[in-house]
């Protein structure tokens, strides 16, 4: 993959740098703008495939990390002022952490994308759909990797066993973002890589972002094991409609497949995370559990903010005139 | 539950050198089974389990027998909200 289109000064600054040249990265003032977003993107995919176009040595560039920090210290507080209250009530709702993550699952943010794809999508809507998707399912379950190291006992065996799972149990013509890839090209999509990242929306780089957030740093396991959880719970029922929806409009039953296959694994892995890892997780360390707490709502309202943001793009009367300041 | 050694040491549901099939009980939710071969669905056909852990519909609303296909927590909330 080739370092992405800079979006603003921040970006432009950061591709600069991670290609080996030198610049003083501006401060962030507005963290979701969609310039600080495919800045922070860029830094986080050096720690996952990176960039053909990059110096070997970015990962640990001083002046990248230094305003990986910042950015990260605005958006951790972003996100801690964004769930209090949806974290508060679940506390308050429960006595147990499973109880809580349930609690915070069936009160969270709902949006029309799901039932839009799969009652009245057209076919573009729904290719656009997997475009959008493509920036995360192509590097599905790598954000939680990171966390295995972090845990220990009966959460690690947990976790193993579910990534076990997303990567395929063994056979690589069954891992995850394998099958994305297959669905994306059955489309007549590009299945490389990183492919879309240059036209993909603010709201989309701020969903991944956060899992790398929570993933990069041991500090945020809790964080990380929580988003999982709602990841996982809020999962077979968009990909049952999904499925329908690519059904409906026509599209090949290898993009249908990626679908049915997590109604199916998600209803394990909702059940593995939430009654195995989670509650192994805050035995063996209890003062992660608000963490764990943060990184399920943050999920909710992160991911219902994309898939709105993405359902009101697609569904926009008139395209947006190409040009207008992009 | 089958292996390759028909009768070898079977005692309550174990056989010699394999780990026992563990299954949990989640609330509200499916059977997670672990370590088993198959699944009889209510009609008699027998599903290969081909993940690690596999998820047993008991709730009986799946579209995917005998797998859970999280249908369970729609049903619960209906329940729910005509007892209210
Ligand atoms: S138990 Fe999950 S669908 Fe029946
Ligand atoms: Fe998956
Ligand atoms: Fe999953």
């Amino acid at each position: 993959m080739h370092l992405p289109r800079p979006r603003g000064p921040i970006s432009e600054a950061v591709v600069e740098v991670v290609r080996g040249g030198r610049a003083e990265i501006p401060s962030v003032t507005d963290i979701r703008s969609e310039d600080a977003q495919i800045a922070l993107w860029t830094v986080y995919e050096l720690a996952y495939r990176g960039f053909g176009d990059a110096s070997p040595d970015a990962e640990r560039d001083l002046e990248l990390l230094r305003w990986r920090h910042h950015a990260e210290d605005l958006l951790e507080a972003e996100l801690r002022d964004l769930t209090r209250a949806a974290v508060d009530e679940a506390r308050a709702a429960a006595a147990t952490v499973e109880g809580r993550l349930r609690a915070l699952v069936d009160a969270g943010p709902s949006t029309p994308l799901a039932r839009h794809l799969q009652r009245r999508a057209t076919r573009e809507q729904v290719l656009a759909y997997l475009v959008e998707r493509s920036v995360y399912h192509l590097k599905e379950s790598d954000p939680q990797a990171f966390v295995l190291g972090r845990v220990d006992g009966p959460a690690k065996v947990a976790l193993g066993e579910l990534l076990y799972d997303e990567y395929g149990g063994g056979r690589p013509e069954r891992l995850h973002s394998h099958l994305y890839a297959e669905a994306l090209e059955a489309c007549g999509l590009d299945a490389t890589y990183g492919a879309y990242i240059d036209q993909v929306e603010a709201p989309t780089l701020l969903s991944n972002n956060v899992m790398s957030l929570f993933a990069m740093q041991r500090r945020l396991r809790g964080a990380s094991l929580g988003h999982l959880a709602a990841f996982e719970a809020t999962s077979t029922d968009p990909c049952r409609r999904i499925a329908v929806g690519i059904e409906r409009v026509g599209l090949p039953d290898a993009a249908a497949a990626y679908f049915h296959e997590h109604v199916e694994a998600d209803a394990v892995h909702e059940q593995v995370v939430m009654g195995d890892i989670c509650g192994a997780a805050v035995a063996a360390e209890p003062a992660i559990e608000d963490d764990l707490l943060l990184g399920a709502a943050t999920c909710l309202i992160i991911d219902a903010e994309a898939s709105q943001a993405l359902y009101d793009a697609i569904t926009a009367p008139a395209p947006e005139l190409a040009g207008a300041g992009r | 539950m089958s292996s390759g050694a028909p009768d070898a040491g079977r005692a309550g549901g174990r056989e010699a050198g394999r780990d026992p099939v563990r299954v949990r009980v989640c609330p509200d939710g499916p059977l997670l089974l672990r370590g088993a071969d198959e699944v009889m669905d209510a009609d008699g056909r027998a599903h290969p389990v081909t993940r690690p852990v596999v998820a047993v519909c008991v709730c009986g609303g799946t579209a995917r027998a005998p797998w859970c296909d999280g249908t369970h927590a729609l049903l619960n909330k209906r329940r729910a909200a005509n007892n209210s």
